[in-house]
Parts: C-alpha cells; sequence; structure tokens
C-alpha cells in the first residue's frame, strides 16, 4: 500500500452513508491500519448529498486527502459531484443497475440492490453489498467482514447484512476481474480505539469522575448526551435533558454546588443562553465544565458544518471579569485528555473550564491507542475540614482558593450568592469587601498560567516560516507542514490545544525570531491571530481563512504557504 | 429538636417596614422549627429581588441564584443530594416571568422540592413595574395605560399536574407555616403562591385589600384531591381568593427513579465507575 488510502462514501440521508462509512473505517482500523474519517452531511433527515470519507495509513493521520481512491456511491448525484476527485488510479464502485449508466471513467459495476434482494428479501442491504465488494477487491477477509457486521447489528439486521456481504464477495469473485494494486493485509497495532471528539471526550468524562450531566440538544454535540444517557445507569450518573440550555448550565451549577463533577455541552447557538450561567459559576466560584462544539453561525449558520469562529466569543462571554480556561484539544486522544484535565482545573481553582470543539473534531472518527488509564489523576483541590473553625465558603486565602464544603454536613453551612458576599457568603456592598472579592477571584489567574500546557514548536529549527493553529486544525496543518519541508522549506507548526490563560511570554519567544508568521483558522476573521497579536505585540503577517463551513485539507494549506515562500 | 434560635440570622432584614416577606420568613422558620429539621438539613436558593434575601435572614445552606433561574440548581441539588430540604424563594418576576420555563417543566417532572412564591404582583427591587401577576388594567410605572392580563399559576401548576398546589397569605403567618409543612413534607414539587403585600409599590393589593378577600379553604368543605374542582377554584379570584392546598396527590418523583448516588454517599471521595474500562474496550 502506498502511503494512504482514501475512500469516500456518499449517497442520500437516509441511505446508510455515516453506518457504512463507519463499518469501513472500523473494517480498516481492526486490521491495524491509521485511520481518520470526516463526514459531512446536510442538515435535513432524508434525501440530498452526504459523504463520509475514510482515509487509512501506514503512519498516523489526522486530516483528509483531497484526491480519493476509491468511491462508493449510492445515489447519482453522489458520483456527479465527486467523480472528479477521483485519482487515476482510483475507481467508482456503484450499482448500474439502480442508478443507470453514468458517463464516467473506472467503474466497478456491483448490482448491489438486485444481490441484496436476492439474498435478504429487500434492498435494504444494498449498501453492505457494495461495502463487501469494495472489501473484496482490496483482499479483505470475508470473515473479517462478517465478524465485524455480527458485532456491530443486531437481530434479523445481523443476518441480514451478513448475508448481503457474503453476496457481494461472491459476486465480486464471479464477476470482477478488476485486480486492486493496493491490498489490505493484517499490520500493526490490531487493538487501536476507533472513536470521534465526542466518544472520547465523553469517556473523558467518565474517566474523570463525572456524576452529572445537564444539556440541551445541538449539533454537533447531540452524540455526548446520547452516550453519556445511554450509559448512565450502568455508570451511576445522571443525565437530564433540560427544558433549555439556561436551565442546563444552572443545573450542572446546582449539582456542582451540591457535590459532585458536572458538565454540560452545546454549540455557539446554545452557549448565547448559556452565557448568564457562566457568571453564576463565577461569582459562586462553583466548579463546571462547558464543552462548546463550534459549527458556523452567527443564529442557526450551517448547523452540520465546519468553522472555528467562537474563539473570541469564548474568551469575553458575559459580563465582568472573571478567570476561565479554555482548552482547545486538537485530536480525538486530546479530548479524552482534555475533559479529565478540564475537571481536575475547575475543581482546583473553582471555575468555569470550556473545552472548545468543533463539527470536525467531534464528528470525525479516527483509529487512536487505547485511552491509558492508569494516567487518569483526579485532584478535587482544597476541600474544607472541621478542624478549620467556622465556615466560610468563599474565606480569603493566600492563592484566592477557599476550602470547598459541600451542603448536608451538621455544623457546616454553604452559603454563596450571586450577588457580591462576603467570607461567609453573605450579600454584602462593602467597598474593601468588593475590591478583595474581586482580587481573589482574578487571582488565580496566576497560578493557572503555569497549568497551560505549552504550545510545541514541531519542524524546522529555525523556521522561516511558523504556520500556527489551535483545535481541529491540526492534522491538516501538521501534514501541510510536514510536506512543505520534505521540499525544503524551512517551516514549523505551532500548535494550540490549551489555550486560555494565554501563555504570551513563551509564545512570545517563539515567534519574535521568526520573519514570518501565518495563522491558518477556520474562520473569517483571525480569532488567533488576534489574540497573539494582542498578547504578544507580534505582528501576524499572514491568514490561511476558510470559512465556507468546510474543514481544511492540508493540500489548502500547502498551496496558501506555498504562496508566501516562492 | 431543632428551634427557631437554630433559625436566627446574623443580618437584619433590609425589607421595608410592613412588608410582606417579614410574614413569609416567619412562616418558613416555624414551618422548618415544627418539621424538626436542622439547619444543615435545609437548602435554600433564592432568586433575585427582595425575596431573594430571605435566606441571608434566616440560617441554612444558601444559593442565591440569577433571576429567574432558582428552579434549575435547586431541582439539580436535590438529585445529588436527596437528604437535603430543598426551599426555593422565588418572586413573581422570577417564577412566572423570566423563569417560568424553568418552573413548568421542574413541576411536570416533578423533583422533590418545595417552591415559595413571594407574590406581590409587582417589581419591588426595582421599585415598581409590571409583573406577570399584576392584575389587569393595574397602573404601575411599565403600565401606565393599564396591565395585560396576568398569569394564573395555580392553573398552570395544574395544567402541568404538579403534585402539591396551594396559595399562602403573608399575613396569616399560622396558616402560611402550616402550608409550607405540609408543602416539605409533601414527596414531589410544591407549589405554594404566597400573597405578599408590597407596601411600597402595590398600592392596590394592600394588606387591608387582602384581608378583606382571603379565606381558608379548611373547614370549608373543599377536598384537595379533585383535580377539575381544583381547575374551577384556581380560578377565584376578586372578591373572595382561597388559601389553602387547592389540590395535592402523589405521583412518582424525578429523582427517586434516578440510579444515581446514594444519598448517604460520601461525596468527597470520587469513585470513578469500574466500568470505564469495559467502555474502552466497546471502541475497540
Amino acid at each position: 500500500m502506498t502511503q494512504t488510502l482514501n475512500f469516500m462514501v456518499s449517497g442520500e440521508a437516509g441511505q446508510g452513508v455515516q453506518s457504512i462509512g463507519f463499518l469501513l473505517a472500523k473494517a480498516l482500523a481492526r486490521y491495524g491500519y491509521y485511520v481518520f474519517s470526516d463526514q459531512d452531511y446536510e442538515s435535513r433527515v432524508r434525501g440530498g448529498s452526504n459523504f463520509f470519507r475514510v482515509r487509512a495509513s501506514l503512519t498516523p493521520v489526522n486530516a483528509i486527502k483531497d484526491k480519493i481512491n476509491i468511491l462508493l456511491a449510492f445515489s447519482r448525484q453522489g458520483i456527479e459531484q465527486h467523480h472528479r476527485g477521483v485519482a487515476q488510479t482510483g475507481f467508482i464502485i456503484y450499482d448500474t443497475e439502480t442508478l443507470g449508466n453514468l458517463n464516467v471513467n473506472d467503474t466497478v459495476s456491483i448490482p448491489a440492490a438486485r444481490l441484496s434482494k436476492e439474498a435478504t428479501g429487500d434492498m435494504q442491504s444494498a449498501n453492505t453489498v457494495l461495502l463487501a465488494a469494495a472489501l473484496c477487491l482490496l483482499g479483505y477477509s470475508p470473515e473479517d467482514l462478517l465478524s465485524l457486521l455480527q458485532s456491530y447489528f443486531r437481530g434479523e439486521a445481523a443476518v441480514n447484512n451478513v448475508k448481503a456481504a457474503q453476496a457481494g464477495f461472491q459476486y465480486v469473485r464471479e464477476h470482477i476481474s478488476i485486480k486492486m494494486t493496493t491490498q489490505l493485509r493484517k499490520i500493526g497495532n490490531k487493538s487501536r480505539m476507533l472513536v470521534h471528539g465526542n466518544e472520547a471526550l465523553s469517556l473523558g468524562a467518565i474517566a474523570a469522575g463525572c456524576k452529572f450531566m445537564a444539556a440541551y440538544p445541538m449539533t454537533p454535540i447531540t452524540s455526548i448526551i446520547e452516550y453519556l444517557s445511554g450509559k448512565a445507569v450502568e455508570l451511576g450518573m445522571v443525565v437530564v435533558p433540560a427544558e433549555d440550555e439556561i436551565a442546563a448550565i444552572n443545573m450542572v451549577t446546582g449539582a456542582s454546588y451540591a457535590g459532585v463533577r458536572a458538565m454540560t455541552a452545546t454549540s455557539g447557538g446554545g452557549f448565547c443562553l448559556m452565557v448568564e450561567g457562566l457568571g453564576l459559576a463565577a461569582m459562586t466560584e462553583t466548579p463546571i465544565v462547558v464543552v462548546e462544539g463550534q459549527r458556523p453561525g452567527p443564529a442557526i449558520g450551517l448547523p452540520t458544518r465546519q468553522e472555528q469562529g467562537d474563539l473570541d466569543f469564548m474568551l469575553h462571554a458575559a459580563h465582568g471579569e472573571f478567570p476561565r480556561v479554555i482548552l482547545t484539544p486538537s485530536t480525538a486522544e486530546e479530548c479524552f485528555w482534555a475533559a479529565v484535565k478540564a475537571f481536575n482545573l475547575a475543581e482546583k481553582y473553582q471555575l468555569t473550564v470550556i473545552i472548545m470543539t468543533d463539527h470536525h473534531l467531534a464528528t470525525s472518527y479516527s483509529a487512536v491507542e487505547r485511552f491509558d488509564l492508569t494516567r487518569v489523576e483526579i485532584d478535587r483541590g482544597v476541600l474544607y475540614s472541621k478542624n478549620s473553625g467556622e465556615y466560610k465558603r468563599h474565606q480569603f486565602t493566600a492563592d484566592g482558593i477557599s476550602p470547598r464544603a459541600f451542603p448536608g454536613k451538621p455544623g457546616t453551612l454553604v452559603v454563596t450568592d450571586s450577588d457580591e458576599h462576603d467570607e461567609a457568603g453573605h450579600l454584602t456592598e462593602d467597598p474593601e469587601i468588593r475590591s478583595k472579592m474581586v482580587n481573589k477571584r482574578l487571582g488565580k489567574m496566576v497560578a493557572l498560567r503555569e497549568e497551560i500546557r505549552l504550545p510545541k514548536l514541531w519542524g524546522a529549527e529555525q523556521p522561516e516560516i511558523i504556520v500556527a493553529g489551535w483545535g481541529s486544525t491540526f492534522g491538516a496543518i501538521r501534514e501541510a507542514v510536514t510536506t512543505l519541508t520534505e521540499t525544503g522549506v524551512k517551516i514549523a507548526h505551532l500548535h494550540f490545544s490549551e489555550i486560555w490563560p494565554f501563555p504570551k511570554d513563551e509564545v512570545g519567544d517563539i515567534l519574535q525570531d521568526c520573519p514570518k508568521v501565518m495563522v491558518a483558522e477556520n474562520n473569517a476573521t483571525g480569532q488567533l491571530a488576534k489574540l497573539i497579536q494582542r498578547e504578544t505585540c507580534i505582528h501576524v503577517n499572514d491568514h490561511v481563512l476558510r470559512y465556507d463551513g468546510r474543514p481544511f485539507t492540508p493540500a489548502e494549506i500547502i498551496a496558501a504557504v506555498g504562496q508566501e515562500v516562492k | 429538636m431543632s428551634t427557631l434560635e437554630d433559625f436566627a440570622g446574623a443580618l437584619t432584614p433590609s425589607w421595608c417596614p410592613g412588608c410582606g416577606n417579614f410574614g413569609i420568613l416567619n412562616a418558613v422558620k416555624n414551618a422548618l422549627v415544627e418539621l424538626n429539621i436542622a439547619p444543615h438539613e435545609v437548602l435554600f436558593v433564592s432568586d433575585i429581588g427582595q425575596n431573594g434575601k430571605l435566606p441571608h435572614y434566616t440560617r441554612g445552606n444558601v444559593f442565591n441564584s440569577l433571576h429567574g433561574r432558582a428552579v434549575p440548581p435547586a431541582v439539580a441539588a436535590k438529585i445529588i443530594n436527596r437528604n437535603l430540604n430543598v426551599i426555593i424563594d422565588i418572586g413573581d418576576g422570577g417564577a412566572y416571568g423570566e423563569g417560568l420555563n424553568h418552573l413548568i417543566h421542574a413541576m411536570r417532572r416533578n423533583h422533590d422540592v418545595t417552591c415559595l412564591v413571594h407574590d406581590n404582583q409587582v417589581y419591588g427591587l426595582t421599585l415598581g413595574q409590571a409583573s406577570p401577576t399584576t392584575d389587569i388594567g393595574g397602573i404601575t410605572k411599565t403600565t401606565p395605560q393599564g396591565a395585560p392580563p396576568p398569569v394564573n399559576p395555580l392553573l398552570l401548576a395544574l395544567a402541568v399536574d404538579c403534585g402539591f398546589v396551594a396559595r399562602g397569605f403573608a399575613d396569616d403567618v399560622a396558616h402560611l407555616a402550616k402550608i409550607i409543612k405540609a408543602g416539605v413534607a409533601h414527596r414531589g414539587f410544591a407549589l405554594i403562591d404566597i400573597l405578599q403585600p408590597c407596601v411600597s409599590f402595590n398600592h392596590k393589593n394592600t394588606h387591608q385589600w387582602y384581608r378583606e378577600r382571603v379565606y381558608k379553604l379548611e373547614g370549608t368543605g373543599y377536598l384537595p384531591d379533585d383535580k377539575t374542582a381544583a381547575w374551577q377554584k384556581a380560578q377565584e379570584w376578586g372578591a373572595k381568593i382561597p388559601t389553602g392546598v387547592i389540590y395535592r396527590h402523589e405521583r412518582p418523583v424525578y429523582e427517586e427513579a434516578l440510579p444515581v448516588l446514594d444519598p448517604d454517599e460520601d461525596l468527597e471521595h470520587i469513585v470513578v465507575s469500574g466500568k470505564i474500562d469495559k467502555l474502552i474496550t466497546e471502541f475497540v
């Protein structure tokens, strides 16, 4: 196999694009390939034109490639839209009997609907026939696919999909003479997990001991709510389907006040409703974790698409001045660890930690090493012990962190207030106490700066150009920088997976000696670039911005940077 | 045994002399003492407004929330710690205006909390504007031409099958304490709408106005177990205003059906589910 093999499954909503794409990714991961996949779908339940791309690689991969080696098409529109993206050596696999002959080259025709009907009695499993045919052409073992189907489907669906897959394999063996040059084989580590960002983040929350979630569904974070709701009973966790996002964040704050680790998740529009709740958590110094999965705005924007347009918003949301932490994980694996770290920082510093993801990160599957649970540490911060006198929830301390206690214990009353309050938590308008409380809260930022993982410069030692990014653009930028390095460009990649408090001194040191600084972001105004400029006073020379609702591919960044280095 | 002394707050109330809140504060204290509940077993979640100050004038755990947002943190705290007696202090603006959505859904889900609505039919803290319960035609700073028709909170509660729907009167402390006591003892959401004279900004619904109209349902032969009768009784307003329990029935409590924390679990020690390893394997 060449370095990577790129698949696309395309079809209408409701035709099983997501299922087949996932099964394909899983099949490849089970053979030990590194896998990255992304999903592109319209905001509709049936029809339209969706696709699911899967990239298999011998080396770790975190981005999608433009050129397709194998296009698995369920609809005419899927072929018409994407056949130009198929590489010269690639193939389009589809059912000519149902879609008719299309004037495109290099096709493999499989009578999938007919085979499905013959094997199972209906045409529902035609997509599985095509999947099996594609894998057969690539030398994938039928037994391995059948066992995958049996673990994915249940009951009658499992039986039918196995029959359909068998029919697909048989048809290819008997009727297709084309031999793919690339043949899949079992390589490397076969025990990697195939997870998307939302799943990894959910697992991280569980590993961190999160006991309470309240949320309102919103793309792209809905699968976090659904996953945790499905597991809540066995985990002894509560997931409340809140009446709105305002309720969600206020419930989470109440649950945390009562003593457990609690989180909510939303997208930008829902976060708009949560903003006043951010202030409440800040004023009452209640630890909460908020996941914000970005999608294009403003308003409803593009519900099922990609953007990194909310960084400014997360930095500044809510009135008044208070500390916050913003983590911006870049990969599915980082989503897991971001969740673990978020709960620790939230409780240690008694504030809100925002985990920013986006549609691309939330929904893209990748094959990652099994999360090492022995590395998970839980730090609840300072808790009140009975011996230290009468309890004051907001007691002044050297580092601004007051011991926490939970309501319900004899001899301890936990009093807190959204009004400015004194050490005991009772409301006050005393100017001296007010100033001290502001300083107490904001003072936490000093220690917090030490907690933030510094962005690492990766690439040339004395780069002539640095490309900076944050969050989900990691894979595309890293691959672009790798490719450009191979062509002799002295380039490096600076990536932020934890962005606030901003490590301004360290970033300033890195950037000040570099002649050219570029920032690649999925937004229109260069929000990271503005943050860098504001915090370090270093000029960002150029932007690579994409704000059409789609994620970057490495090729686009290579093209943009190539213009600069010519 | 808990005593009234246990519930004596350190701060002096900043309410206007003659404010209905004094009666509510006394009734709350009396009810808790009669139920033999200790301050550490109570969680007051209060809203914003003069009502929101009540917890500071007694003793207990206090979470003073945002305007209209007292209900969500209250029900969440109850889910986490079922041993807490959760009492919400909220006004007509917070409960029936800014936070109505939360109130309706909390009543629908039936969390075991007691919601005391200090209903003075006007916005007091902001010095006298119309509220959702200002009587029709009421002249206030924001309704110089007269207020639109009010909401009827009791009917709203009945519409979502709230299991304890009552009205109290701040001036009748003994009767109000009895209602609050029954509300706290009730398993499920208890909505207690409390007629609270505002001496500064509501010059229509005064102490005198209410006293001439309110009567107790007890002794009238009214039984609060019939929803149709309750629906009619909840609409009685004007010459005669009923106080007491309008409707009461028990139905499953939201948090009791949840497989969450044992109410006596030590919250300070996090136990991560041993299931996490199995869950990770499901992704391989």
